[in-house]
């Protein structure tokens, strides 16, 4: 007598299924899985291990850091993605980049009245520095950076535009196209440019000029100078400060202008 | 420190400042040196000092004359600092602070930090030797000849230490560096398996639970792979989100509900989250993505991305109306308003108080003035 148990049809079903992924030499998804956790704890402990003898070398050697990061980058994994990552809890390096993001907005956002939200790398560099303090541990650009790229995920307008060799750090949604980037390239040398600089150098119509400068007016990124001698001077405060708390003395100025 | 000499502080033609660094505090040797702190100046020729108080108080010593140069880290109570070891001293030396000294090596402490970028610029200018391109070729074998002598006393120990220390540390890093390639290889198969599982389940290749698509997102979270998997039941949170998602909802309601104004900007929520947990803090993608819960958690709050790309934090029972109503009242009641303006009044954020009147600019209510002196909104009489 046949004796048909309730899903025998259906356990029959996926064993032909199985049997015939097997034949094609492709793994179910599901074993898969359970093959990833068998991993993730293998994983871990392997993690365990380097963090106990290295955690030290990453806290205090930012050229480790780099390669770390680079590393990650290159087999496609994130290790800032989530405070949550082995990375984070093991190694640490996610408390550290994500309270430098904290401070990076901050300092961002007092500064922001007067350069409109834009701040050279450098300049953000030295007062992170200053309000960290003394027995705080060193940060390298490179990771201000990194921390930075990070916070664009929160959407508000984090982005860095490659000038004279380093980076502004824009930390407000203002639109900045190519024309925009360029003109501050152009400024950079002196912390202002002028309509004419403009035509000279990047060879467009007045018209184009003063578009650009009047949107950098609008947003609050660059201040106008109308009594400077022979034309209008635009300054970007941005750069402008950058020039200032290098201590140079006028003497040094004048030598540094052509 | 006998190999400093006075300088005006001028650069010279062709000489550019690469970094300035202030904060820092110069030793003789080991001792501390009779001046106070100051800013190094790192050029493309020279390291130049200079005593923050007393500007004339400056002296230089050529990049020429470094032999080799490392870094000392901090110490509880000391600062980090870079130790540069100098060639005897040339016998056409300009006077200096220093006639005479017993060691052979300075010591730049950082105490205002500073000193990471500071070694990789000398590093890199080390490696240039810029000054060498601008000064005449004759000049420089002259005098090449002429130290080479001395060069060869006592140097020879030094370098000797050098070179060992060399080898120490590269060795304490090679290890690491070989550690941590190893540890990069496991990880890399864990990220082909993970590819591997992804495209089966877009393909819908065997039976994946519920419950297994959670477990493999925590797992891709923990290894920090991008998620290229999302289900409409949890979007890309695990549970670890949710929780996060609870504690943001318990943590921002009162600020939100009383002085915030019914909206935070998420860069204020990332701060303000982070510096009340201290430890563990979260990542920027952590807490975008706990916002994202809101809304299937029934919780009474709402991420909200405007147009220009800021993201929000607002009440659920925040009324789109009467906001844009308040702002036209705000207006009217003033005649016109910059975000500036109006954020004062408010006491809201500048950033804030703008998304505000564009929102109302967009329903129609107000209209703009837009000047170089600023962007101003009107009442919409049109």
């Amino acid at each position: 007598m046949h004796r048909r148990g309730v899903g025998a049809g259906a356990i029959a079903k996926k064993k032909l299924a199985e049997a015939k992924y097997k034949e094609r030499g492709t793994v179910l998804a599901e074993d898969q899985i359970v093959q990833m956790s068998k991993q993730i704890d293998t994983f871990k402990s392997h993690l365990e291990e380097f963090a106990s003898k290295h955690k030290q070398e990453i806290r205090k050697n930012s050229q480790f850091r780099v390669q770390f990061q680079e590393m990650c980058a290159t087999i496609g994994v994130d290790p800032l993605a989530s405070g949550k990552g082995f990375w984070s809890e093991m190694l640490g390096v996610g408390d550290f980049y994500y309270e430098l993001g904290v401070q990076i907005i901050e300092v961002c956002l007092a500064l922001k009245h007067r350069n409109g939200g834009l701040i050279t790398l450098d300049e953000l560099h030295q007062r992170v520095l200053k309000g960290r303090g003394k027995y705080a541990q060193d940060v390298s650009q490179d990771d201000l950076v990194r921390a930075i790229k990070k916070l664009k995920a929160m959407g508000n307008g984090f982005g860095m535009i490659p000038v004279g060799g380093s980076y502004l750090v824009q930390s407000v949604p203002a639109e900045l196209n190519m024309d925009h980037t360029v003109v501050l390239q152009l400024a950079e040398k002196k912390g202002y440019v002028t309509v004419s600089e403009i035509k000279d150098n990047l060879k467009w119509e007045r018209e184009r000029s003063c578009h650009v400068l009047d949107h950098l007016l609008k947003e609050g990124l660059a201040w106008l100078d109308a009594q400077a001698a022979g034309e209008p001077q635009y300054w970007l405060p941005a750069l402008f400060s950058e020039l200032s708390s290098r201590d140079i003395t006028p003497e040094e100025a004048n030598q540094m202008t052509p | 420190m006998d190999r400093f000499a006075w300088t005006n502080g001028l650069l010279e033609m062709n000489e550019t400042l690469v970094i300035q660094q202030r904060g820092v505090k110069l030793y003789d040797g080991d001792d501390k040196a009779k001046l106070d702190v100051g800013a190094a100046l790192l050029t493309t020729h020279r390291l130049i000092w200079r005593d923050l108080k007393n500007h004339e108080c400056c002296i230089a010593v050529s990049l020429s004359q470094i032999i080799y140069f490392e870094e000392q880290a901090a110490g509880i109570g000391k600062s980090a600092k870079i130790v540069i070891h100098l060639y005897p001293v040339p016998s056409n030396k300009e006077p200096g602070p220093y006639q005479h000294s017993k060691f052979s090596y300075i010591k730049l402490s950082f105490k205002e930090h500073g000193q990471i970028e500071f070694f990789r610029r000398l590093t890199e200018e080390m490696t240039q030797k810029r000054w060498e391109k601008t000064v005449p070729q004759t000049v420089s074998t002259a005098t090449g000849s002429q130290t080479g002598k001395t060069r060869a006393v006592g140097i020879v120990g030094i370098e000797r230490k050098i070179e060992q220390k060399r080898k120490e540390t590269d060795k304490n890093i090679s290890e690491a560096f070989e550690d941590l390639s190893q540890l990069m290889v496991k990880a890399k198969e864990m990220v082909e398996l993970s590819r591997s599982i992804a495209n089966k389940i877009k393909d819908k290749q065997g039976d994946i639970t519920e419950d297994e698509t959670i477990r493999f997102k925590s797992y891709l979270l923990s290894m920090g792979i991008a998620n290229p998997v999302t289900r409409e039941t949890h979007g890309s949170g695990t549970h670890y989100h949710m929780q996060l998602a609870n504690q943001l909802g318990d943590m921002l309601l009162a600020p939100l509900e009383g002085e915030r104004g019914g909206m935070m900007a998420l860069t204020e929520v990332y701060c303000l989250v982070n510096r009340a947990r201290g430890m563990e803090l979260l990542s920027p993608e952590d807490l975008v993505n706990a916002c994202k819960m809101f809304e299937s958690m029934k919780l009474p709050l709402r991420l909200r991305v405007f147009d220009s790309g800021v993201m929000v934090v607002q009440l659920q029972s925040h009324s789109e109306e009467e906001m844009i109503a308040s702002a036209l009242d705000n207006v009217t009641d003033k005649g016109s308003l910059t975000s500036e303006e109006f954020a004062k009044l408010l006491g809201l954020s500048v950033l804030l108080s703008k998304e505000r009147l564009l929102l109302a600019e967009k329903m129609g209510h107000l209209c703009r003035d837009d000047s170089v002196e600023g962007l101003r909104f009107y009442p919409n009489l049109f």
